[in-house]
C-alpha cells in the first residue's frame, strides 16, 4: 500500500513564514487528487497547528502521512506543553500574551477548529515536555 | 470536467522569442516551459494574467484582441469603455470628452462599463445581504482571479459571488438599448469592449459564468488610446454623455469595488502574488471574520492592466482627479432598472483539476512520492536551463513523462563525466563553479 510522507520545519523565529507548511501540503494533496473540501479541512488543521507551534512553543516540526484511506497530520514541538488540555480545547480559551493578541491571534479558536476539521484528534503533552498533536482526516 | 479552454488572448510571438527563461520564473501558475529555443504556454494552466507580457525582455508575448476593422462588420457600433480608459489621460475634464472622442473615431454610441459596474455593485449589496454564501464572499470581477480559483483554490468556489462581469452587464444592456433605438436586429449591432487586459478578452470569448459570449469583440485599450489622443483636444464642449457616477468609475482601481459596499470587514487586494497569499489564508480559515474580498490580479487593479498606457500609479492619480470632481465630475447616477436575475451567472464555476496527477489515487500517490524523491536528487538551483521554472517543476515533468532526467545539465554531466572528468568545474559557467578559475 503506497504511503507518502511529507515533512516540514516550522520556524519559531520567523512569524511571517508561519503558514508555509500548510501551503506546501495543499499543493501536494492537490497533485495527489485529494478532494478540494478534504484539502481545505487539512489546511485548517495544519495552519492552526503551525500557528500554535510558532506562538506558544517557539517552533516545531510537521509531518503528513498520506495513504489511500486517510491523511495523518502530526505537529510536534519542544515547547512548554499544555498544562490543562481540557481547558485548551474549549472555544475562547487562550493564554496568548497581549503582544500576540495585537496581531489578531489568541481568540482561542485554533484547537476547536482543528477538532472540527479532523475526524480524530489526539494530544500528547505535559507541562515542560512539549506537545504532539496528531490529527486524522479520513478520505 | 468542464471543457479545457482553447482560446487564450495571451500568445507567444515565435519570431521574437529568444528562448530565455525570464517568463517561466514569473508565471504564477507555472504554465510556461522552454522547448527547442522557444517558450511554450501550457494552455489549460494559463489564466491570462499578462505577467509574462510584462516581463518578457524581447516583447515576445502579446495580448491578442480583435482588430478595429471588425467594426465594419456591423451597421451600428457601440463602444463599451472600461473606466480604466479615462485614467489614461492627464488633466481630463470629465468622462464626457473621452466618450465624445469614441463617437469621433468610428462608434455610433457608447455605453459605459462603469454603469455596468454600478449594476453589479447594487447586485453585490443584495447578494451580501442574503448571507447564504460562506464567508468571506469573493468578487468575481477579475477573470484571471476567477480562473485561478477554479484551478488552484476549488474549495473557495462557493465563496465567489456568481455575478457576471461589469462589461457583460454593459454589453447586454447596450445591445438591448441600441436595438430599441435603431430598430436594427441584435446581430446588426456590434458591441465592442475596450479592454485594459488580456484576461477580459479571454473571458469575453469564453465566458466564465454565461453560456455564450455577449460582446462582439474586444479592442485593446492601447489601440483605442492611440486613436483617441489626436481627437480629444479638438472636442469643444463635449455633450453630457456620461451617465455613470463616481461609484462605477472607481472600479477602475483596486479598492473601488469594495468602497461601494457596506460591510466594514472588507478587504481589497491587488497583484497576483498578494492575491494568491490571501486566497491561501482564506482556505486556511484565517480570514473567516472578513465579509467581502475584492481581488485584482494586476497591481493597482484594472488601471494596472497590461493593455493600458499610463503607469498605474499615475493612472490612479488621474482617476482620483476625475473622481474628486476638481476638473469636473461625471454626473452622479442611480443604477438603472435591470432585471437582477440576468446579472446572476447562468452557469456554475467548476473545479478544473489541472494539477492533479492522472490515474487512481494509489497511482497518483506513487508518482507523487517519485516526484519528491527526484526533487531531492536535483541540485536545487532552479537555474531554468532545463526549461522548467524550478527543479521541483522539472521533477514533476520528468515523472509525468513530459521531460527527461538528462534535461538537467548537472545530472547529465554527472552521468557523462563521472570520475573521468579531471576537473569537476570544467565547462560550468561561473555561478555554478565550486572554485574560482585562475
Ligand atoms: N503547541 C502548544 N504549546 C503550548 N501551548 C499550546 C500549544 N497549542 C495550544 N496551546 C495552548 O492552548 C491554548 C488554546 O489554543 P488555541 O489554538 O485553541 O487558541 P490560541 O492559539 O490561544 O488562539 P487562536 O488559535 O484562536 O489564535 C493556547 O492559548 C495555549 O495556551
Ligand atoms: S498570462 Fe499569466 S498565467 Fe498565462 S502564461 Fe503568461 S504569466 Fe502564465
Ligand atoms: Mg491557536
Amino acid at each position: 500500500m503506497p504511503e507518502v510522507r511529507l515533512s516540514y520545519d516550522i520556524d519559531g523565529d520567523d512569524f511571517s513564514s508561519a503558514g508555509e507548511a500548510s501551503v506546501a501540503m495543499k499543493k501536494a494533496l492537490r497533485q495527489m487528487g485529494i478532494e478540494p473540501e478534504t484539502i481545505r479541512r487539512c489546511s485548517v488543521c495544519m495552519y492552526e497547528g503551525e500557528m500554535n507551534a510558532v506562538i506558544h512553543a517557539g517552533g516545531g516540526r510537521a509531518e503528513v502521512l498520506v495513504s489511500p484511506e486517510r491523511i495523518k497530520i502530526t505537529i510536534e514541538d519542544d515547547g512548554p506543553g499544555i498544562a490543562d488540555v481540557e481547558a485548551a480545547m474549549r472555544e475562547g480559551y487562550s493564554t496568548a500574551p497581549p503582544r500576540v493578541r495585537e496581531l489578531g491571534f489568541g481568540a482561542g479558536m485554533g484547537l476547536p477548529n482543528m477538532k472540527r476539521c479532523s475526524d480524530e484528534l489526539d494530544i500528547e503533552t505535559a507541562a515542560g515536555r512539549g506537545t504532539k498533536i496528531t490529527m486524522i482526516v479520513r478520505l | 470536467m468542464p471543457d479545457r479552454q482553447i482560446f487564450h488572448s495571451v500568445k507567444l510571438d515565435r519570431d521574437k522569442c529568444r528562448g530565455c527563461t525570464t517568463c517561466i520564473k514569473h508565471c504564477p501558475t507555472e504554465a510556461i516551459r522552454v522547448r527547442r529555443g522557444r517558450a511554450q504556454i501550457i494552455s489549460e494552466r494559463c489564466i491570462d494574467c499578462g505577467i509574462c507580457i510584462r516581463v518578457c525582455p524581447h516583447k515576445a508575448k502579446k495580448a491578442e484582441c480583435d482588430p478595429p476593422e471588425r467594426l465594419g462588420d456591423y451597421k451600428h457600433k457601440v463602444a463599451l469603455p472600461a473606466p480604466s480608459l479615462y485614467a489614461q489621460f492627464r488633466n481630463l475634464d470629465g468622462a464626457d470628452r473621452v466618450l465624445a472622442g469614441l463617437l469621433r473615431i468610428g462608434f455610433d454610441a457608447v455605453w459605459e462599463v462603469s454603469r455596468g459596474a454600478e449594476l453589479i455593485s447594487e447586485a453585490t449589496r443584495r447578494a451580501l445581504a442574503e448571507g447564504s454564501r460562506p464567508r468571506p464572499a469573493i468578487s468575481s470581477a477579475c477573470p484571471a482571479v476567477v480562473r485561478l480559483i477554479c484551478i488552484r483554490f476549488p474549495a473557495l468556489i462557493p465563496n465567489v459571488i456568481d455575478l457576471i462581469a461589469p462589461f457583460e452587464a454593459a454589453a447586454i444592456a447596450a445591445r438591448r438599448e441600441a436595438a430599441e433605438k435603431t430598430g436594427l436586429r441584435p446581430e446588426e449591432i456590434g458591441v465592442f469592449f475596450i479592454t485594459p487586459c488580456p484576461a477580459k478578452v479571454t473571458a469575453a470569448r469564453n465566458p466564465l459564468l454565461l453560456d455564450r459570449p455577449v460582446a462582439d469583440g474586444c479592442l485593446s485599450m492601447t489601440e483605442v488610446y492611440k486613436r483617441l489622443l489626436p481627437v480629444l483636444k479638438d472636442i469643444k464642449d463635449p455633450p453630457p454623455l456620461a451617465r455613470s457616477g463616481a461609484e462605477g468609475i472607481g472600479w477602475a482601481r483596486s479598492g473601488g469595488e469594495t468602497s461601494a459596499l457596506a460591510p466594514d470587514r472588507k478587504l481589497y487586494v491587488d497583484g497576483i502574488e498578494n492575491v494568491i497569499s490571501v486566497l491561501e489564508s482564506v482556505e486556511d480559515g484565517s480570514l473567516s471574520e472578513v465579509d467581502f474580498i475584492e481581488l485584482n490580479a494586476c497591481n493597482q487593479g484594472c488601471i494596472g492592466g497590461c493593455l493600458t498606457v499610463e503607469n498605474p500609479y499615475i493612472a490612479r492619480e488621474n482617476l482620483a482627479g476625475l473622481l474628486r470632481g476638481r476638473k469636473g465630475s461625471a454626473a452622479p447616477a442611480k443604477p438603472e432598472p435591470f432585471a437582477p436575475a440576468s446579472l446572476r451567472g447562468a452557469k456554475k464555476l467548476e473545479y478544473e483539476p489541472i494539477y492533479e496527477i492522472v490515474g487512481d489515487r494509489a497511482e497518483a500517490m506513487e508518482k507523487y512520492a517519485r516526484i519528491e524523491e527526484l526533487r531531492k536528487e536535483l541540485p536545487g538551483l532552479d537555474c531554468g536551463s532545463c526549461g522548467a521554472p524550478s527543479c521541483r517543476a522539472l521533477a514533476e515533468d520528468i515523472v509525468l513523462g513530459k521531460a527527461s532526467e538528462d534535461d538537467c545539465i548537472f545530472r547529465f554531466r554527472e552521468k557523462m563525466g563521472g570520475g573521468a572528468m579531471a576537473n569537476p568545474d570544467e565547462f560550468l559557467p561561473p555561478p555554478f563553479r565550486r572554485e574560482e578559475k585562475e
